[in-house]
């Protein structure tokens, strides 16, 4: 089946059984191999993608939901060597270790942020919460996004 | 000093949140087969036949692959040679690896792997290590079912109880942890030219990989290259066990004569792969009325599962930390790790301390309790300093923190302010503060010590860059950061101008394993003797550029060579190098690091067992609904004494990092295991932390006892922000309620059990 959606705001289609998980799609059809699998099952958050702007496992998302949507992938979010202000709040708040869940943090915050200008902890903790990463402790990846927050508003003003 | 200390950002981190950052799934080949891995249904089998045929009848099928199509060694080079690639008579573990399948898809891989038979007879299973131990037991290692023992007499055991005028003794029990990685197991083999093979994959430890592979197909090593992928996480869990995973990986490689990738779903990681040693702690104090600690009596048991692996060096690590940071004049421990039918346990961030510490600083507490003093108090009071003795009868050298690290951890939880007596609080939500403290030795130690040695290549190219290689790998801590860092001190080359190039073994040096919080310290040390090799030659070429004399003091900054007596005569680091290679000056060298003078006596379990230790204490303050037995942490003060620290924020994000996973071993983390199998492997049943599950924000508090042996004066820090959380969560529920839990996790279900039982 032919699945047309836009992926990082491009127009694009896909030939495929629209059964499949869109992470498969993502990594194999598209070769945008930032999207990870940590569990395939929807419990670690390390797929996430913005669908429509909201973040999905897309590990379990069949292929054939994204028809005529939108999806943004880690490879979406930075213009060539410009950064989106979460990438780069990311790397001066030391909020990246192994790396493995920042693709899928960094988009669950794009989202949180695309929607609230000035998060509380506990926002951002709420927004994260379905992103497990195992080295960091969270603490400076919600300093990180506090950051961004910050610069994102003082960009709008 | 201008780079170490300053935080300045990870070197990988660009490509991390870009995307850009290849771990192993993301690699590819266009003649790519997958592979899928066979496994033995139960814990313990008898295995009579392997039926392939239904399996190879499948579409896309390449191959299905026992014991018997193993070119070289069938035993996995760890310790002991117990644990085989694939089975060959029994399987003693459910998940242990019997038939290999190559296929050109992933699912395909999968579904014949399903279909492969295996015809075999269950054979009965042991699962308890402390029912192992008996004479009786059915034996499943040796003649005994021990792995390894060991004992420490230290002083007289007798005279020390003797001496005493309160004794407390108690057992605690622990859960396995499971790593949680979030990037699973996962190898790409491919055959290379003559005969030889390349293996890329996530891993800790090219060097263990390097040795298996060379093995399982009986190849020279020197025709056998393992390069590191960008790793998701390891904490332990990619130091031995990744040599498995490649084994079979490369095995298929060479079979098939295709590359080859095996990636393990969480599932099967889950089911097959190490974890935390369950601990059984037996443990008593005994102590003078005012608090002084005369004696401490241990026994420490294992569970091990099915081989060796680790288990006899983790048991040693476990061992030598028993009896906690204090200066106890008679101390008598053995110690056992024994073998079961359950996956074997292995590496894991803390390494036999985590259990052992849960039960020591547990018990301090009910010390304390039993005495009537504040636990802080009597914690000061046995503290080990400058001139202490350790449990081993080492004493304890310039670089020693613990005081100062308890006082000030103390200082920032309010601890004075906020400890009180468990019985004088009331109603459901009860509020309170717990704290534990840790000795940890720094890298291998004595029983570790043939392997505790470092090389590192350092070069500097003509455009004044430089590539340091060392054998010891990024797994996330931020090794190539801080160790680009080093290099760049020494040098006196800017930071930006410095890499770590990747872990490929054609190109870099074996540096003994990643393991044990020695990487800063050991490679450190490795490339400081490099970098001062190649300033000998450096320096007199920028002294006479700068018309100086030999005598006259120089120095580096900011990229420049300066004269120290007139800032104003200084030249480009660049220039300098310039000048070097038009003058023929070797400009790459091999510095080399080896630590001498650790010991360890088996029979009596004394000696100078590290030569160097990280000092810790952590605070953990805690609301405690006892209706349902929630635990709702809201604080975490997490100090420690590493030397000179490197990279403040890297520094920070371990702690920080480490503390999470010990609330997750300490309240969070269980393990379901039902005759030998586990119930509950994925994320949905084993709960690890999620940012809903930790403070807004975990304290860091650093010390700088400055380690003459570490570079520039640094320690070791992965493995310690764990240790005291488990111990620092459950104090504080006891102090909150009154309830001492002495089996991890602490969940919900063991806390309100406890209450109704008081009631």
């Amino acid at each position: 089946m032919k699945i047309e959606f836009v992926l990082n705001g491009k127009e694009v289609s896909a030939e495929t059984d629209p059964r499949r998980s869109l992470l498969r799609v993502l990594r194999e059809d598209f070769c945008l191999t930032g999207t990870k699998e940590g569990c395939g099952k929807g419990e670690c958050g390390a797929c996430t993608v913005l669908l429509d702007g909201e973040p999905v496992n897309s590990c379990i998302i069949p292929a054939g939901q994204a028809a005529g949507k939108t999806v943004l992938t880690i490879e979406g979010l930075s213009r060539g060597n410009r950064l989106h202000p979460i990438q780069a709040a990311f790397i001066e708040e030391g909020a990246v270790q192994c790396g493995f869940c920042i693709p899928g943090m960094v988009l669950s915050a794009k989202s949180l942020l695309d929607k609230q200008n000035d998060p509380s902890i506990k926002d951002i903790k709420k927004a994260i919460s379905g992103n497990i990463c195992r080295c960091t402790g969270y603490t400076k990846i919600i300093q990180a996004v506090k950051k961004a927050a910050g610069k994102l508003a003082g960009k709008k003003r | 000093m201008e780079i170490v200390g300053k935080s300045l950002p990870r070197k990988d981190a660009l490509d991390k949140v870009t995307g850009r950052a290849r771990f192993i799934d993301d690699y590819t080949r266009k003649d790519l087969l997958h592979a899928s891995t066979v496994r033995s249904p139960k814990p313990h089998i008898r295995i009579i036949s392997v039926d392939k045929k239904e399996a190879l009848s499948l579409p896309g099928v390449f191959g299905v692959y026992t014991h018997k199509d193993i070119p070289g060694d069938n035993r996995v080079p760890f310790v002991f040679q117990d644990y085989p690639f694939l089975a060959e008579k029994d399987a003693l573990f459910a998940g242990q690896p019997i038939a290999l399948v190559a296929a050109d898809s992933r699912e395909r891989a999968q579904e014949a792997a399903s279909k492969v038979k295996i015809k075999y007879e269950e054979l009965p299973a042991l699962f308890d290590p402390l029912e192992a131990l008996k004479p009786e037991s059915r034996k499943i290692y040796g003649k005994d079912n021990i792995f390894r023992s060991y004992r420490i007499r230290k002083g007289n055991i007798n005279k020390g109880f003797d001496e005493a005028d309160v004794i407390v003794g108690r057992t605690y029990t622990t859960n396995y942890q499971v790593h949680g990685y979030l990037e699973p197991q996962g190898m790409l083999a491919e055959p290379g030219n003559e005969g030889s093979v390349v293996v890329y994959g996530s891993m800790q430890c090219p060097f263990y990989v390097l040795d298996a592979v060379a093995a399982v197909l009986g190849i020279p090593q020197s025709r056998v290259r393992i390069v590191q992928a960008t790793t998701g996480g390891a904490f332990g869990g990619k130091e031995d066990v990744p040599s498995i995973v490649a084994g079979h990986a490369a095995l298929l490689a060479y079979l098939t004569k295709r590359p080859v990738k095996l990636i393990y779903s969480r599932e099967e990681d889950f089911q097959s792969m190490s974890k935390r040693h369950p601990g059984w702690v037996n443990i008593r104090y005994g102590a003078r009325r005012d608090g002084k600690i005369t004696a401490c009596q241990v026994k420490y048991v294992l569970d091990g599962g099915a081989f060796s692996t680790l288990s006899p060096i983790v048991l040693w690590r476990g061992t030598v930390h028993s009896a906690g940071p204090y200066d106890i004049p008679n101390v008598f421990v053995d110690s056992y790790a024994v073998a079961t039918h359950k996956v074997p346990s292995g590496a894991y961030r803390g390494f036999g301390q985590p259990q052992v510490s849960f039960a020591n600083e547990s018990l301090i507490d009910e010390l304390a309790s039993e005495l009537g003093m504040d636990p802080l108090d009597l914690r000061l009071k046995n503290a080990v300093k400058t001139g202490s003795s350790t449990i081993t009868g080492q004493t304890v050298g310039e670089s020693c923190g613990l005081t100062e690290v308890m006082t000030k951890v103390a200082k920032k939880g309010f601890w004075k302010k906020s400890w009180s007596q468990p019985e004088k609080k009331k109603g459901t939500v009860r509020r309170g503060i717990g704290m534990a403290s840790s000795i940890y030795g720094v890298a291998l130690g004595a029983e570790g010590q043939f392997l505790e040695k470092s090389t590192a290549h350092v070069q500097i190219y003509k455009d004044g860059s430089v590539t340091v290689a060392v054998g010891n790998t990024e797994m996330g801590q931020g090794a190539k950061t801080v160790l680009s860092q080093i290099a760049s001190e020494a040098l006196g080359i800017n930071f930006e101008k410095v890499d770590v190039i990747e872990s490929d073994t054609t190109r870099i040096p074996d540096s003994g394993p990643t393991v044990a919080s020695r990487t800063t310290v050991m490679c450190g040390n490795a490339i400081l003797d490099g970098c001062r090799i190649l300033r000998e030659r450096i320096d007199p070429v920028a002294r006479e550029l700068l018309g100086i004399r030999f005598r006259e003091k120089m120095k580096t900054s900011q990229g420049f060579f300066v004269s120290e007596k007139n800032p104003k005569k200084k030249i480009a680091v660049e220039e300098v190098i310039k000048k070097c290679y038009s003058r023929r000056v070797p400009m790459s060298v091999q510095g080399f690091f080896r630590v001498e003078g650790t010991t360890f006596d088996r029979e009596t379990g004394l000696g100078d067992a590290y030569f160097a230790y990280t000092f810790s204490t952590m605070l953990a303050e805690v609301e405690v609904n006892t209706g349902t037995g929630e635990v709702t942490v809201l604080r975490l003060v997490s100090g420690h004494d590493i030397g000179k620290v490197v990279n403040p924020q890297l520094a920070e994000g371990q702690i920080q990092g480490g503390a999470v996973q010990g609330l997750g071993y300490g309240l969070l983390e269980n393990l379901v295991m039902e005759k030998g199998i586990i119930l509950n492997p994925n994320f949905t049943g084993y709960i690890m932390p999620t940012s809903m599950d930790v403070p807004d924000e975990i304290e860091p508090v650093i010390a700088e006892y400055g380690c003459k042996v570490g570079p520039y004066g640094a320690k070791g820090l992965g493995e310690p922000p764990l240790i005291c959380a488990a111990p620092a969560l459950a104090n504080a529920i006891f102090n909150a309620t009154g309830i001492r839990v002495r089996d991890l996790p602490v969940i919900p279900e063991k806390i309100v059990l406890e209450e109704l039982r008081k009631k």
